[in-house]
């Protein structure tokens, strides 16, 4: 990292976690990348946020304990914070700079790039159509993921997200062909007991040599956190641009992020827009979630599942709002089926692919599944109301069809979200699922659905004597 | 962007986008310079003794106390010229297209392009002859810029005089000199290109009231909520709910003679998607390809966030330079939240006072300013030209008491709010039929009532049902809909197959994508005919579940996905076998 004769100043005007203000500086650049060495001479990275005539304004990534006035000396590099990145970091760990931390060497060779990225032209990007089977009901037939889309696990605390991304992890496919996703897990604020959980899921699933990480544990310095996505995003590009291969970058957890952002952004009195976040949050994670996708002349791909904890589980809060504005689509989960034991407790209604309806259909997976998607998300809508109905009423009063509403709301639940946290479903077995389940509805309630589509799919589900809907009321 | 490079400043603070250089005392606000030794491309935003504060519409990494900026004397302008349509540009108008095959996928700062091909030839047509008197705004020629657009090469506005000479029909690049005027101000060399600032809203004679709708081909719109030619229209709704299917819907199936699409700060595979699709398209009114009426501005959210500011001027000059031409243009801007955003950024790193949630005090006079450059106007040549806008609004938390959304609501005259329980319900699109408005509906009345006299009368009784269906819902909630009389389960019945049946609208569906207004008309007909025929026959004692029976219902609510457009016959025919069956039935409780 460190370039043959950076320019070398000693003593700082003001420590402010995580910033410094070193003065009398010259030929600084805005955003170069900094060494700033405590007084033991132990060497943290850092960025310029700020030049003013002879003052620049250093993020300090490492953390600003330690540093004092006098004792710091900051050397500027004059060139942007970099990664050195090589196919051989696949199998490995680092910190959020790149840095091993498993205890091996740093991986020989490779490539400086410059961590920040540049943005994709438009023009040049190809639009991802490619349906990837993850073997989750919920997911493939209602929210399916694309090769190349940005798609969030939006949580809550105590929620199985982790085991949700692990299960993606072992399970994606692309439908008739081999695996073969490089997978990048950026780790922010992620406790030790979460790295041991994704290290031994990998482990066991024989993928381990194909995972890098980047961690950023709890226990290190808030601000390398805003560095870790970037720095894992940057060999994401490069494995999949440079190298052509399929990668899938799991960002976990965004909130964390967010709130480190939100901490240099208050050191540097900021004026704040929601919640105390800084009011370029949005381009910021924009910055980072657009480098997702596939691009003209690469045969490879970034596969984005940033993961984040809704604070309160509150989707409205500026951490998932925001990043439901830049993605395409969320997974979120719900805290009422998780207590009801559901896996993966995941809110149909709530929940969104905005590229499903690219990769899926004839030729993809199957020519009735956006159409039995859309079927099973109309019905699904109405059951919140008639459980609210029943719950005033009671359920004996409900008409026969809100009774069947209710029946298959319960089914819905039970036999097509839920599912094992082992059990991967080909996507034909969870259309057949929606089919069964859109059974217990009589077939002139299924107005979504082409009497072509009926005839061939529909089956009454009829195992109970049931009255006849339309005539009965 | 060239012109005189006077004498140099030098820079004294970089923060973000944002730089302050001193030595700046002649320049003016709102010019351009070139910044630093990449020569980024940067705007004066602000001037104070000398110091200048610089808005760079580029990365700023690397740039240093001390780097020079150069003056260019001009301010931010465009290049309007023939080759604007079938392309993409970035906020201030570089190609993209061609930058990503000269310079790769991905945008490095400091590439400078031109915005258009100068090497390409057009043909030529001249429309005047010399000694010929000319006004700013008439054509001294044509160009047939792409099958479907005549291009007019318009006197730009300040000048007027005698035609001295004008070259002959031919093949010409657009820097040719074609036709030389001799006017007060001196002989004035006329090309295909007027370059036009873009701050600055293009001249018109006078604005004319508008009656006409724009077709959109979206049902709930055009019956519901119609914008007319010229009008102006917000579509907030919190992510997801369908704001920008919804603007692509409408740069697909208006019938605006000319699209301007703005991505400002959204994601780059909505732009990547309007460049796959669309030339592969074909636009219903003229049956060309929908990419040769089509002029895309991307500025995505990750490109950088000043020239996202100035994305939507682009956009919105463009669109004037066309509306000046004679044509009917149709402008989105996805999303105008995002554009106040950059404002806000700049606004924060220039330590203004914020108003509302971190915004500058002046958002809502930009807005204003904004819409304000729509409009049904005559033109200088004494055309009739229009540019409809339509601004996509992204409120946090779906919130619609946000500044953004509260100002915009102001300066608008349709308000389509999208609604979350319906998206979630994958009702699309989810424009609230209670929430939303319109106050163009009086003003095409008359548009309308050629298709069909009733037409007033069929909106409204579908509106009131809707709406009594809502008072219904609220009943049905505490005590179910059994305790209901028959004649209000009707209304519960009827209301829910016309959202199913009319007001869904499926854009991935080859038919339903685009409904004609005679299409429109006659559904409206159908829902409103089975409305007032079985609201006889249940006054008549028939009970509600023989009217569920009626096989008609299935026929009326795929009728929208099964009977394409110009299939009159089918829809003549629907409306025949739902009169016979209301009739049959009628008849057994008569
Ligand atoms: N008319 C429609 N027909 C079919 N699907 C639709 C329609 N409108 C919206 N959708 C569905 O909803 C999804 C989200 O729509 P869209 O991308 O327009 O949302 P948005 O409001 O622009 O969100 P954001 O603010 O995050 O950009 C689409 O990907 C599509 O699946
Ligand atoms: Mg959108």
């Amino acid at each position: 990292m460190i370039q043959d004769s950076p320019v070398q100043y000693v003593g700082v005007d003001r420590v402010e976690e995580p910033l410094i203000f070193v003065s009398g500086v010259h030929g600084v650049g805005y955003d170069e990348t900094v060494e700033v060495l405590d007084p033991q001479g132990n060497a943290r990275p850092g960025t310029v946020l700020e030049v003013n005539g002879q003052t620049a304004v250093v993020q300090v990534l490492g953390g600003t304990i330690g540093l004092s006035n006098t004792g710091t000396r900051v050397r500027f590099h004059g060139r942007p914070l970099s990664v050195c990145v090589s196919e051989d970091m696949l199998g490995r760990a680092f910190d959020g700079l790149g840095r091993p931390i498993d205890g091996g060497p740093a991986p020989f060779g490779g490539e400086l790039r410059d961590v920040n990225g540049v943005p994709i032209n438009p023009a040049a990007r190809t639009y991802p159509s490619e349906f990837i089977q993850t073997g989750i009901s919920i997911i493939d037939g209602s929210n399916s993921l694309i090769r190349g889309q940005k798609l969030p696990i939006f949580s809550g605390s105590g929620m199985p997200h982790d085991r949700l991304a692990a299960q993606i992890v072992r399970q994606a496919t692309l439908p008739g062909q081999e695996a073969s996703f490089a997978v990048i897990l950026a780790g922010m604020g992620i406790k030790n007991d979460e790295v041991e959980f994704f290290r031994h899921s990998f482990e066991s699933a024989g993928v381990l040599g194909k995972v890098a990480l980047f961690l950023s544990l709890a226990d290190a310095p808030s601000v390398e956190r805003v560095q870790t996505p970037r720095t894992a995003l940057t060999l994401a590009e490069y494995l999949a641009v440079d190298k052509d291969m399929h990668v899938l970058v799991i960002l976990t957890d965004m909130t964390n992020y967010c709130d480190a952002l939100r901490e240099i952004s208050s050191a540097r009195d900021e004026i704040p827009a929601r919640k105390g976040y800084p009011g370029h949050l949005y381009s910021d994670l924009a910055a980072i979630y657009e480098r997702a996708g596939r691009i003209e002349g690469s045969e490879g791909s970034i596969t984005l599942m940033p993961i984040l904890t809704m604070p309160s589980d509150d989707i409205s809060h500026p951490v998932p709002d925001l990043t439901g504005y830049i993605t395409e689509g969320e997974i979120v989960c719900d805290r009422s089926l998780f207590r009801q034991g559901i896996y993966p407790p995941v809110s149909a209604l709530l929940s969104l692919s905005r590229l499903m309806k690219d990769g899926v259909g004839a030729g993809a997976t199957r020519e009735d599944h956006m159409d039995i998607s859309n079927q099973l998300y109309a019905a699904y809508s109405r059951v919140d109301s008639v459980r609210g109905l029943a719950s005033v009423i009671g359920e004996e009063e409900l008409s026969p069809m809100d009774r069947q509403v209710l029946e298959f709301g319960d089914a819905f639940e039970k036999q097509y979200v839920n599912q094992g946290e082992d059990e991967n479903r080909s996507v034909e077995q969870t259309l057949d699922i929606a089919w069964r389940v859109a059974g217990i509805l009589p077939r002139s309630e299924l107005a979504r659905l082409s009497d072509e589509l009926l005839d061939r799919y529909y089956r009454r589900e009829s195992e109970r004597e049931r009255p006849d809907a339309e005539g009965n009321e | 962007m060239s012109g005189p490079r006077a004498q140099a400043g030098s820079i004294r603070r970089v923060s973000g986008p944002i730089v302050e250089a001193v030595g700046m005392a002649s320049a003016q606000a709102y010019e351009v310079v070139r910044v630093g030794p990449q020569a980024l491309i940067g705007e004066v935003i602000k001037l104070a003794g000398d110091v200048a504060t610089i808005q760079v519409y580029e990365y700023t990494g690397g740039l240093r106390p001390g780097d020079g900026v150069q003056r260019t004397g001009a301010a931010l302008s465009l290049v309007l010229a023939p080759g604007l349509l079938g392309s993409i540009f970035d906020g201030i108008q570089r190609p993209l297209s061609m930058l990503a095959e000269q310079t790769g996928a991905f945008l490095k700062p400091g590439v400078v392009a031109d915005a258009l091909d100068v090497a390409r030839k057009w043909r030529f047509v001249p429309r005047v002859r010399p000694d010929q008197e000319l006004r700013a705004g008439e054509a001294f020629g044509v160009v047939q810029e792409t099958r479907a657009i005549e291009h007019r090469l318009l006197v730009p506005p300040g000048v007027e005089g005698k035609v001295s000479t004008v070259e002959p029909e031919g093949e010409y690049a657009i820097t040719d000199v074609l036709c030389v005027m001799d006017g007060e101000a001196g002989p004035a060399e006329l090309t295909m290109i007027q370059r036009w600032p873009v701050r600055r809203p293009r001249p018109f004679r006078r604005r004319r009231a508008s009656t006409q709708v724009l077709v959109t081909g979206q049902r709930v719109i055009d019956t519901f909520f119609p914008i007319a030619r010229g009008g102006t229209a917000a579509v907030p709704g919190d992510f997801g709910t369908g704001k920008t299917i919804l603007q692509h819907q409408f740069a697909k199936w208006s019938d605006a003679d000319v699209v301007v699409y703005v991505g400002c700060g959204e994601r780059g595979n909505e732009m990547t998607d309007i460049l796959r699709s669309f030339p592969e398209l074909e636009d219903p009114h003229t049956g060309r390809s929908l990419m040769e009426r089509t002029v895309l501005i991307a500025n995505t959210s990750n490109m950088p966030v000043a020239a996202r500011e100035v994305s939507i001027y682009t956009g919105i000059t463009i669109a004037e330079y066309y509306r000046d031409m004679g044509y009917a243009v149709a402008l989105m801007a996805d999303s105008t939240s995002r554009w106040a955003e950059a404002l806000r950024e700049a606004s924060s790193r220039l330590e203004e006072m914020p108003a509302e949630e971190g915004f500058p005090a002046y958002l809502a006079a930009r807005l204003a300013q904004f819409y304000e450059r729509a409009g049904l106007v005559e033109t200088l040549g004494g055309d009739e030209g229009s540019i409809t806008v339509v601004g996509a609004v992204s409120p946090p938390g779906g919130d619609f008491s946000e500044p953004v959304t509260q100002h915009t609501t102001r300066f608008v005259r349709c308000f389509w709010a999208l609604d979350p329980d319906l998206a979630h319900a994958r009702h699309y699109p989810a424009i609230s039929w209670l929430d939303s408005y319109s106050e163009y509906v009086g003003d095409v009345a008359d548009w309308w009532a050629r298709f069909n006299p009733d037409w007033s009368a069929q909106r409204e009784e579908m509106m009131n049902l809707l709406a009594e269906e809502d008072r219904l819902q609220q009943i049905v909630r505490l005590v179910g809909p059994d305790v209901l009389p028959d004649a209000q389960r009707l209304v519960l019945l009827v209301a829910d197959m016309f959202k199913t049946g009319f007001l869904q609208q499926d854009a991935g569906d080859e038919v339903d994508t685009y409904c004609a207004p005679r299409k429109q008309e006659l559904l409206l007909k159908g829902f409103v005919d089975f409305l007032r025929g079985t609201r006889r026959i249940i006054a008549q004692g028939a009970p509600i579940a023989r009217v569920r029976q009626l096989p008609i219902i299935q026929d009326l609510l795929r009728a929208r996905s099964v009977i394409p457009n110009d299939d009159e016959e089918a829809l003549d025919g629907l409306l025949g076998r739902l009169a016979d069956q209301l009739d049959e039935l009628a008849r057994e409780y008569s």
